[in-house]
């Protein structure tokens, strides 16, 4: 639907129009990843790009994690620029080694000289009553990787768009989707499409708490925000989007703005990407603190099937909001 | 080694900022030299030393603020030997090294005081010290009695609203254009006026007043100036006023619990130091001390009224003067209102109030007459004293102004 100058579409869509924009682009570029061509992705993200691109730039590969994004290595190594599509986040503990030892580590073991210029793009997320096994947030695992750009699409626009700027890189990127935000509609400027992959961004500008967080976790920030707006609470809501390297300046500068801080994510709190902007704050604006920073994370323990505990694991809308009203003293 | 200190110029004062040291590494100071001059709200201060010794190290420099208390210089006693070949060490130990430190270095044993800790975000100890604003004096609003940055923030609206008015307003001090010292912050108008409604409003929220009122009969006293004057040049003539402090002095002397402070309890005060009103013709007050009125002769107060009033007005007053009242007196002059209740200045207890002598109908031994009548009034602290010891104070002050042969 166009109303204008913006668009209505669903994430998948978006993730998709990026995928296709890309490829019409640049020859070098193609997407190989289990299921992405025939069957039209896991999550029908791809479907219909076989068909309008062919099988040499969409590629089905064999359920081997370690295999196929140890091919897209190579092929990024010989002047290609693949997308390597790893279904869901949790399968993607096979080809660790592949990223962390050789994605991450070529660029220096070779002196420079071997840029390896691959993006690779990740389901994931919780809330989808998958268990334990499949609800996993392994964004504080990628983003403890040097050698690693890590981003996490919370947005449409950053759906749409962080490809597109991550495939100019020359070096690793990896992009995490979220899979409970498919089917979610929203508007984004007809005109969308390469997106800033350095800088967090803030979705909504507020004076007396800043509220950090990242991926499908910002829906519920902002959900919040515009909950305690009701209660004369003006939240700022930030979206970290680059989970490494992490952007200190706009998140210093909304700590001088609101003095407190509330970090938000679905990750186990322990090592979590809060921690670290948790340490960075600390270390950095320290005298700009009026209350000690405060997490909201997973809870720690494997994320449980039934959908009334799954919600209990995670930080929901009014945990947020009653953590805020905690911290401001409006209880 | 002595410390000297930012001094307390009143209750109502946090920090001062030092304009300029008037002496020097080596110089000797005997108690009374004044040694710097400060600038508070209530204007540049001339600040004195109580202490005698020859000044060791200037610790606080020019322009820097600091908050009452803070040690200032360091004075070496009269049989210290100032440690020069300690100094260089002194200095290696960096600039974070505080006074206490350096005190300790040359050898003067100190307990140290136990110190509680408190708590108070970074943000709001920043500001505190920003502002120079004492953090054990606020109250956290935040979890377990946490001071927040709304805390020292009100703290500064409350305590240090005539800092803000000085720092809005400057440039703008009369009186003082021939200071050969740049001043850029100091007393305007506004300032001093945020000085007074922060001590009244404290007053009038924390002391419960109790009021009393007497006349008295001044033809005597009248009669006795009169005479004085007589013997006296145009310039000693003596006020009305002279007696009636004078008579509130040895009063005093005999009610100690109104020369007092209240902070925890009753705090009795050795020297009687009558802080007397003076309004500023562009608005305000001071209320510079004269210091020992009971052992002041009736000339002395004259002299010292003649030499306090003009400073005042050009505020020009040494820091003893704006601290060390103990008692106030509040007066209206002559062809003014016949009756003034006053508003006591914490920490003290009472404030006498000193109407207009008017002739009035005086019924006395069943016999009306015209007489000069004074209406005195007595405002003092309930949690201080009761309304017997006031009454017995005003008939004591009475009693002596009937008799002023006696003063």
């Amino acid at each position: 639907m166009n109303t204008g100058n913006f668009i209505k579409i669903t994430y998948r869509e978006a993730i998709k129009q990026g995928i296709r924009e890309a490829l019409q682009k640049d020859e070098n570029i193609f997407l190989m990843g289990e299921d992405v061509g025939h069957y039209g992705g896991a999550f029908a993200v791809s479907k219909g790009l076989l068909q309008e691109f062919g099988s040499e730039r969409i590629m089905d590969v064999p359920l081997s994690e370690s295999g196929f994004v140890g091919a897209g290595i190579g092929a990024a190594l010989s002047g290609m620029r693949p997308i390597v599509e790893i279904m869901t986040v949790n399968f993607s503990l096979l080809a660790m080694d592949q990223i962390a030892n050789n994605a991450a580590t070529l660029l220096h073991m070779s002196g420079g000289q071997f840029n390896v210029p691959l993006v690779i793009r990740m389901g994931c997320g919780i809330g989808r009553q998958l268990a334990a096994q499949h609800s996993h947030s392994w964004e504080p695992l990628f983003a403890h990787i040097a050698g690693l750009k890590v981003l996490a699409a919370g947005t449409h626009e950053d759906a749409r768009g962080m490809l597109l700027t991550a495939l100019d890189d020359p070096d690793p990127v990896i992009i995490f989707e979220y899979t409970f935000l498919l089917n979610k509609e929203a508007e984004i400027p007809t005109t969308a499409g390469a997106v800033d992959i350095t800088k967090a961004k803030v979705l909504r500008q507020g004076t007396d708490i800043s509220i950090i967080s990242y991926g499908a976790c910002i829906h519920k920030a902002l959900d919040a925000a515009k909950e305690l707006a009701t209660a004369g609470i003006n939240a700022e809501v930030i979206d970290l989007r680059i989970l490494r390297p992490i952007d200190d300046s706009t998140i210093l500068t909304s700590v001088k703005k609101t003095n407190k801080v509330l970090l938000v994510e679905d990750a186990w709190a322990s090592l979590n990407v809060s921690s670290e902007i948790s340490a960075r704050i600390m270390e950095n604006a320290f005298y700009e603190l009026d209350l000690p920073v405060q997490r909201l994370s997973g809870v720690e323990v494997p994320i449980p099937y039934p959908k009334h505990l799954e919600d209990a694991a995670l930080p929901q809308t009014s945990d947020i909001i009653n953590q805020v009203k905690k911290m401001l003293q409006y209880g | 080694m002595v410390e000297f200190k930012m001094p307390s110029l009143g209750a109502d004062m946090e920090d001062g900022t030092l304009v300029e040291w008037l002496v020097k590494p080596g110089d000797i100071v005997k108690r009374g030299d004044i040694i710097a001059m400060v600038d508070t709200q209530k204007g540049l201060i001339d600040i004195e030393v109580f202490d005698e010794g020859t000044i060791a190290e200037l610790l606080i420099k020019e322009n820097e603020k600091v908050p009452v208390g803070t040690v200032m210089a360091l004075i070496a006693g009269s049989n210290e030997v100032i440690h020069h070949l300690e100094k260089p060490v002194m200095e290696q130990v960096s600039e974070t090294t505080t006074p206490k430190e350096v005190v300790k270095a040359v050898g003067i044993p100190e307990t140290p005081e136990p110190k509680h800790r408190i708590k108070a975000s970074p943000l709001a100890r920043k500001i505190a010290a920003d502002k120079g604003i004492d953090l054990t004096r606020i109250i956290g609003s935040g979890e377990g009695g946490a001071i927040s940055k709304e805390d020292v923030e009100k703290a500064i609206i409350e305590q240090m609203a005539p800092l803000a008015g000085a720092n809005i307003v400057s440039d703008q001090l009369p009186d003082q254009k021939a200071e050969s010292i740049e001043i850029k912050k100091g007393a305007s108008t506004e300032s001093i006026r945020m000085a007074v409604a922060a001590a009244m409003s404290k007053s009038n929220r924390e002391i419960p007043h109790y009021y009393l009122e007497t006349k008295i009969d001044m033809s005597k006293a009248l009669a006795w100036l009169m005479d004085a004057n007589k013997k006296r040049t145009l310039k000693q003539r003596l006020l009305p006023v002279v007696l009636i402090l004078k008579a509130i002095s040895k009063a005093l002397v005999e009610f100690p619990d109104l020369n007092s402070y209240w902070a925890d309890g009753l705090q009795h005060k050795e020297a009687i130091n009558i802080g007397f009103v003076i309004s500023l013709r562009t608005g305000g007050l001071m209320i510079p001390a004269i210091h020992n009125v009971n052992n002041l002769s009736i000339d002395e107060i004259m002299n010292s009224l003649n030499d306090i009033i003009p400073r005042a007005r050009a505020m020009k007053l040494r820091s003893s003067e704006l601290s060390e009242s103990t008692f106030t007196v509040t007066s209206l002059g002559e062809k003014n209102a016949e009756t003034v209740y006053g508003v006591i200045y914490p920490p003290q207890v009472a404030i006498a109030g000193i109407g207009s002598i008017t002739e009035q109908a005086w019924a006395e031994n069943g016999m009306l007459a015209v007489r000069p009548v004074l209406n005195i009034t007595l405002s003092a602290d309930h949690r201080a004293t009761d309304g017997a010891t006031g009454s017995r104070f005003l008939m004591a002050v009475k009693k002596y102004l009937l008799e002023p042969e006696s003063l």
